[in-house]
């Protein structure tokens, strides 16, 4: 059997529940972060920078560099590497400073 | 005490054990700061030691925390990001939790605030799929999650290390690590090496294990390239020379889906530095807090222990909270915790020296590598601000270009900035400064409506109920940044 993460830590988690990535359902397992989840479904961008448009993702997993934002539940730049994924969350892939609804 | 990693859950234990009360902040949802990161109990992972050296040395501590919660000589507030603290009798603490500011009172302060990591830009370090040593480190240990299946580790330091055998460990692929440094540095102080065999057994242990799995070490190796479209599928690894140049003729691509990259840890000071408490300058560069014989920062009242005192390991971070919170209650520190203390520093300091940056990094940068990420500010406009508009420190450079302005507060680039603006070369640029200790005076985002609902500071409102009164603040939870779910907004 292929080594895994959670056959190393020797993990028994519940069952994986769902969460929401751009309209399209994504499995959790309990007590992951929402950028946990995306990583374990190979999704490693949820983000375009706000002056050129490239995609980013998490890149230093405890919350100093703020790469991994995203809108979660309507918000955005929300760090995804310190939320929990709450069963249900919806989480949408950020485009610039993700304030285009405030725009008029 | 402020940080439950490994240093201020150490203060706090010996804290408590001397009869003093305690409250131990921590931004982190769970004591134990990022080297006792371990999985949240809901992903009910019966073996967190595989993902850990001296798991039993965090499961005791954590035994003795208990202890001292249930009997309320410790009280500890996880989620806490202490964002500000006022020096004084009392000392007041100011914390962030779930959009709240929170304000207590405290006679001493053990910073225990730990560090991040250090990061030089390269071509394409953009990119999804590269990501930071610790980083990767961090998602396996907390949420079991690999960022791909081929990962290649860059950068230098011992973390590497430790990071590809525990990426290996969970079942990636690591086709090799790349140390731009040269370890023959550790064979110039072999007196220091030898008084701590537990190190070299710990490098011994990841040598097997990488072996084993055949990682192959380069070492005065970097990656000066990550290629890719929207996320990275290779690196360019090239020779360095003695000053990190990198050898022209010397490159090799090696296929990937994930950079796992980092250049030694950067100590976490803010809290410490916007009181005008002294720093030192460590071997590889870094500044670290001026702490003397018993923990004492410059700042009266202002302890600190751990990775804030230079970087140097857990088990320095462990002998460094139990000598400070000795010292706050007025014990004599035993003579054998202040010789294991001394012989760790030796090695840390040694550590720190072979794994310096040499000058000639800047050589494996294009005028378009981006420097800051949050910013988008590549090399040009720095060399711009520098060469044309006379910029000599990293603050200019800031003010100029805006490297360094964004969400992160210049954690991410400013190391490299700072190196840019003094100049390529051992000497620097003529006229050009040292950096200074970076100023924050928020070391977290604070909504602005926290801050509203803050009580006047004085001492009446210092009564009223959101308010402790407690011995001693243990602020350090060994994370990095705010672990709460506060948001930059």
């Amino acid at each position: 059997m292929r080594r895994t993460p959670s056959s190393l830590a020797a993990a028994d988690p519940g069952p994986a529940h769902s969460i929401e990535f751009d309209g399209r359902p994504i499995p959790a397992l309990p007590g992951q972060s929402i950028a946990a989840a995306l990583w374990a479904q190979g999704i490693l961008a949820w983000r375009t920078t706000r002056v050129t448009g490239r995609p980013r993702g998490a890149f230093c997993g405890i919350g100093a560099c703020f790469d991994c934002l995203a809108t979660v539940d309507g918000q955005p730049n929300r760090r995804t590497c310190l939320l929990p994924a709450a069963p249900g969350t919806v989480v949408t892939t950020q485009e610039g400073h993700g304030r285009a609804d405030l725009a008029c | 005490m402020v940080g439950a990693g490994p240093a201020g859950l150490a203060g706090a234990v010996a804290a408590a054990d001397r009869g003093l009360r305690c409250v131990l902040l921590d931004a982190g949802a769970r004591p134990g700061g990022q080297y006792y990161r371990h999985p949240d109990p809901a992903l009910r992972a019966a073996r967190p030691d595989r993902l850990h050296h001296h798991w039993s040395t965090f499961t005791e501590l954590a035994d003795r925390l208990a202890e001292h919660r249930a009997a309320g000589r410790i009280e500890l507030r996880s989620d806490h990001h202490v964002f500000l603290l006022e020096a004084g009798r009392p000392w007041h603490l100011h914390a962030t939790s779930a959009d709240r500011a929170t304000r207590l009172r405290a006679s001493a302060v053990l910073l225990a605030t730990g560090a991040y990591e250090r990061q030089l830009p390269f071509p394409g370090w953009t990119l999804p799929g590269v990501v930071t040593a610790g980083g990767a480190q961090a998602m396996l240990k907390a949420g079991l999650v690999l960022p791909g299946r081929r990962i290649v580790v860059a950068g230098s330091g011992p973390l590497l290390l430790a990071a590809a055998a525990s990426l290996t460990a969970a079942g990636a692929r690591v086709p090799a690590v790349v140390e731009a440094g040269d370890y023959l540095g550790y064979a110039r102080r072999p007196g220091v090496l030898a008084a701590v065999p537990g190190k070299l057994g710990e490098g011994a242990v990841h040598g097997v294990a990488l072996a084993r799995h055949a990682v192959r070490l380069r070492r005065s190796s970097a990656v000066v390239e990550a290629h890719g479209e929207d996320r990275v599928t290779a690196v360019t690894v090239a020779r360095l020379d003695r000053e990190w140049r990198p050898l022209p003729g010397t490159e090799r691509r090696i296929d990937c889906d994930a950079l796992a990259v980092g250049h030694g840890l950067v100590p976490q000071l803010e809290l410490a530095t916007e009181l005008g408490a002294a720093t030192r300058t460590v071997p590889d560069g870094t500044l670290a807090l001026r702490v003397d014989a018993r923990q004492r920062t410059t700042v009266p009242g202002l302890w600190a222990a751990g990775e804030t005192c230079g970087v140097g390991g857990a088990e320095l971070a462990l002998a460094e909270g139990e000598l400070a919170a000795l010292a706050i209650a007025g014990a004599a520190p035993p003579a054998a915790l202040l010789a294991r203390r001394r012989r760790l520093r030796g090695f840390a300091e040694l550590m720190a020296g072979a794994h310096r940056p040499g000058p000639g990094w800047p050589g494996w940068l294009r005028p378009d590598t981006e420097v800051c990420r949050c910013e988008e500010v590549p090399l040009a406009r720095i060399t711009e601000a520098v060469e044309e508009l006379g910029a000599t420190d990293a603050r200019t450079v800031k003010l100029l270009t805006r490297a360094g302005m964004g969400w992160c507060q210049g954690r991410m680039c400013g190391p490299a900035v700072a190196c840019l603006a003094k100049g390529a070369g051992p000497a620097g640029r003529a006229g050009a400064v040292e950096p200074a200790p970076d100023r924050r005076p928020l070391s977290c985002p604070v909504p602005l409506g926290e801050l509203a609902q803050l009580p006047p500071s004085t001492d009446a409102d210092a009564d009223a109920g959101a308010d402790v009164d407690v011995d001693v603040h243990v602020v350090g939870a060994g994370q990095s940044e705010g672990q709460g779910e506060d948001d930059p907004r």
